[in-house]
């Protein structure tokens, strides 16, 4: 069946050629290189495996600071009750089975000239390589009022753990009739549907067991991720009017956009109200969440991997540092235009990362990257939408070739089977990363 | 050659001859192969059909041990939309043949790992009769064995069997034509149950 096109021969003859010339194939091994990747989350955790995987002849170590790591994605799922905090906790053991020495330890300095990384009390390690994965870090002086302090009694829940189960903790306390405020950032940030799903999920709590509270969403923009398949799924379960997006009687959620007066100006963490809008109305909430604005994490700005955006830009084929050689930066903190921030990014990411990381250490030529990105978003029972990407390297972007929404016209049975599938890659994933 | 697609947008454009001429190099480069390799490629399927094709469930198919031809032909059929899904449509059309044919080599080489489902003892039994009557003959050793593109049963999820059976039977993804005379004759001497009876021996597998 296989048609021998022109394309094909040439790549055949290219290959044979290869091979004639170099006699038997030449095997270069990383034997004795060591990498050093910052960070155990999504993106570090999966690149530290991957090069096990793809050559275990190289020394990985993983310097991660917490013992635990909680995944964001299903936290939202926490919040309503649905799911244990437990269900969302990965250890690292089973990086350890793949030769991954992993230290639980902050990383307190990075110097990317001599490949040095310095810990708080596990002293120094030094590498050929280094990939730095740390995720994002909050703008605390963003917006009035908000700061890490604050962030004790008004939870973020954007790193997921301790603050997951502190906003689920208030809102399990908050009487029937109270108003859960989430207050979403500017972009970029972490997870775009993420605040959007979050106040599905909390609406869904609410609509079974405090049905006279509701959702109130003061955005920072005027628009947002997968707006349409939200507000339709609101429509049809939270009672949700898309034209007064929600100001409607009986709506559980309602969206004031930015230029809505939804526009958060400053917070007052003792007495739970927000400012916002040009009005500068004032808002008293029962339950509030406060995204904060984002940047890359904070080493790697002390590593100096940042530009004046405050993300790091990276060679999007190798996720080499622009500013750096033989440092890697993926996952939220890297610049992979057009690739949102996500956990399904940080993963594709990681994979191609560890094949360009080996190719240098063998003194390779780094082959052609390809790279996919999922977010599912789970609106309530039986209610699943997702978004979807291939893409390739065109240029300087990372080009969508692929992809789009959920179709609008999705049968019930489509959207209960995504909830399925979200499920599905929750167990994939996570397995992907730390099994 | 004239492809269904570009064809259709020299139909539909009035705007004139500059349009027409983009969108048919937009559809060339669409077809163009990715030029990455089969490990690069398949990597980034694990994220929904776990690593290297073997899926933890609950619904998401494992494609690890899919013979070649199998994988490719699901493929083409999704990017052609003649293969119903909630996803796979979007994402297949992100490649060209060549790319299918990578991906084929890549998880037709991999050894699939089962995880343990509940599936129920007594119908799993019944179903392994009704297997070996009406399915085994083209889903040959226990379904466990990918021949002549019948893709790999046993093992597989369950829900995801549920659903493909009921895609096949709605008329949402066409079945091959002796296999719905099989499944019509079996349905009918045996029973609604027995679809649920064979997929709980398929979900038995160990
Ligand atoms: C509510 C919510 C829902 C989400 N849902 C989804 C979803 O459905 N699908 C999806 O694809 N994505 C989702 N995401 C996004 C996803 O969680 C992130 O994009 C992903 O975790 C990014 O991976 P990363 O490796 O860049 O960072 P992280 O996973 O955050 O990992 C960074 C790690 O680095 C460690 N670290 C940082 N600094 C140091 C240091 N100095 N020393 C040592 N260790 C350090 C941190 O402790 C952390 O473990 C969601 C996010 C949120 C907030
Ligand atoms: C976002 C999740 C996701 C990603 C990424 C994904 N798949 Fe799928 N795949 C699914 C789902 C879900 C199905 C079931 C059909 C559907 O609903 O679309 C499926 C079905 C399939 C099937 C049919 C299986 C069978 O038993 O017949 C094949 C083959 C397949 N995918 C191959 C791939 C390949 C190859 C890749 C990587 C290039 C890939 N998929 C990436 C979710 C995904
Ligand atoms: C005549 C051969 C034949 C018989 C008999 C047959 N099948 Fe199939 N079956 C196929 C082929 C070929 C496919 C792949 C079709 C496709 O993907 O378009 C298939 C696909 C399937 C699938 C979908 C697999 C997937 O991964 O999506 C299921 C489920 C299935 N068969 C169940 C059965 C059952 C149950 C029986 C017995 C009652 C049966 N088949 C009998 C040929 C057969």
């Amino acid at each position: 069946m296989t048609q021998i096109t022109r394309r094909n021969f040439l790549k055949l003859s290219a290959s044979t050629a290869a091979i004639s010339f170099s006699g038997i194939p030449f095997i270069a091994k990383g034997e004795g290189k060591k990498v050093v990747v910052v960070g155990g989350g999504v993106g570090g955790a999966t690149t530290a495996k991957y090069i096990r995987m793809a050559d275990p002849s190289v020394e990985v170590t993983l310097i991660e600071k917490n013992a635990d790591y909680h995944t964001c994605f299903m936290s939202n799922e926490v919040l309503n009750g649905d799911r244990s905090l437990d269900s969302i906790k990965f250890g690292y053991d089973g990086l350890g089975k793949h030769g991954v020495k992993v230290v639980i330890d902050e990383v307190t300095a990075i110097d990317a000239a001599t490949k040095k990384v310095t810990t708080a009390k596990s002293g120094d390690f030094t590498a050929d390589r280094i990939v730095v994965s740390p995720g994002v870090g909050f703008k605390w002086d963003a917006i009035e009022g908000y700061d890490e302090k604050a962030s004790e009694t008004i939870p973020h829940a954007w790193k997921a753990g301790p603050q997951t189960a502190l906003l689920r903790k208030q809102l399990e306390e908050m009487a029937d009739g109270g108003t859960v405020v989430i207050c979403p950032p500017t972009s970029p940030f972490r997870c775009p549907p993420g605040p959007y799903e979050r106040a599905s999920q909390i609406a869904h709590y609410l609509k079974n067991n405090k049905p006279k509270s509701k959702v109130l969403i003061l955005d920072a923009s005027d628009k947002f991720s997968k707006q349409g398949l939200f507000t339709q799924g609101w429509k049809e379960l939270y009672g949700y009017d898309i034209e007064q997006n929600g100001k409607n009687e009986g709506s559980l959620i309602e969206w004031r956009p930015a230029s809505g007066g939804g526009k958060v100006v400053k917070i007052d963490a003792t007495t739970k109200t927000v400012t916002a809008g040009e009005m500068e109305d004032v808002i008293k909430a029962d339950v509030l969440n406060v995204i904060p604005p984002q940047v890359a994490c904070k080493i790697a700005h002390q590593a100096g991997l940042t530009n004046e955006s405050g993300w790091c830009p990276v060679n999007k084929q190798t996720f080499e540092s622009s500013v750096h050689k033989g440092v890697y930066v993926i996952g939220d903190a890297c610049i992979a235009t057009d690739m949102p921030k996500s956990a399904y990014s940080a993963s594709s990411q990681a994979k191609v990362c560890a094949t360009a990381v080996i190719a240098s250490l063998q003194g390779k030529e780094m082959v052609t990257p390809a790279y996919v990105n999922t977010c599912y978003s789970i609106i309530g029972p039986n209610y699943g939408i997702s978004v979807t990407a291939v893409y390739r390297l065109e240029g300087e972007t990372i080009t969508q070739v692929s992809g789009g929404l959920t179709p609008a016209d999705a049968t019930p049975e489509q959207k209960a089977r995504e909830v399925h599938y979200a499920y599905s890659w929750f167990a994939n994933i996570t397995h992907d990363i730390f099994g | 050659m004239i492809n269904k697609k570009a064809l259709g947008s020299t139909l539909l454009l009035t705007a004139g001859f500059v349009l027409h001429i983009n969108a048919a190099v937009a559809e060339d480069k669409a077809l163009a192969a990715s030029g990455a390799d089969s490990v690069m490629l398949g990597n980034t399927c694990a994220g929904c059909h776990g690593t290297n094709g073997s899926s933890f469930g609950p619904a998401s198919p494992s494609i690890a041990g899919m013979g070649k031809d199998t994988l490719v032909d699901a493929m083409k059929a999704y990017k052609e939309g003649t293969r119903s899904g909630t996803i796979m449509n979007r994402i297949a059309q992100g490649y060209a043949d060549a790319d299918f044919e990578a991906m084929g080599d890549f998880f037709s080489k991999q050894t699939l790992l089962v995880s343990a489902q509940n599936a129920d003892a007594a119908k799993a039994d019944a179903g392994r009769k009704l297997h070996k009557e009406y399915c085994e003959k083209c889903h040959v050793e226990e379904g466990t064995k990918d021949e002549d593109g019948a893709g790999v049963l046993a093992g597989q999820w369950m829900p995801y069997l549920h659903y493909a059976m009921e895609d096949f039977q709605s008329g949402a993804r066409e079945m091959p034509k002796k296999m719905q005379k099989r499944i019509e004759k079996m349905v009918q001497k045996e029973g609604d149950g027995a679809i649920d009876n064979v997929i709980h021996f398929y979900g038995s597998r160990k």
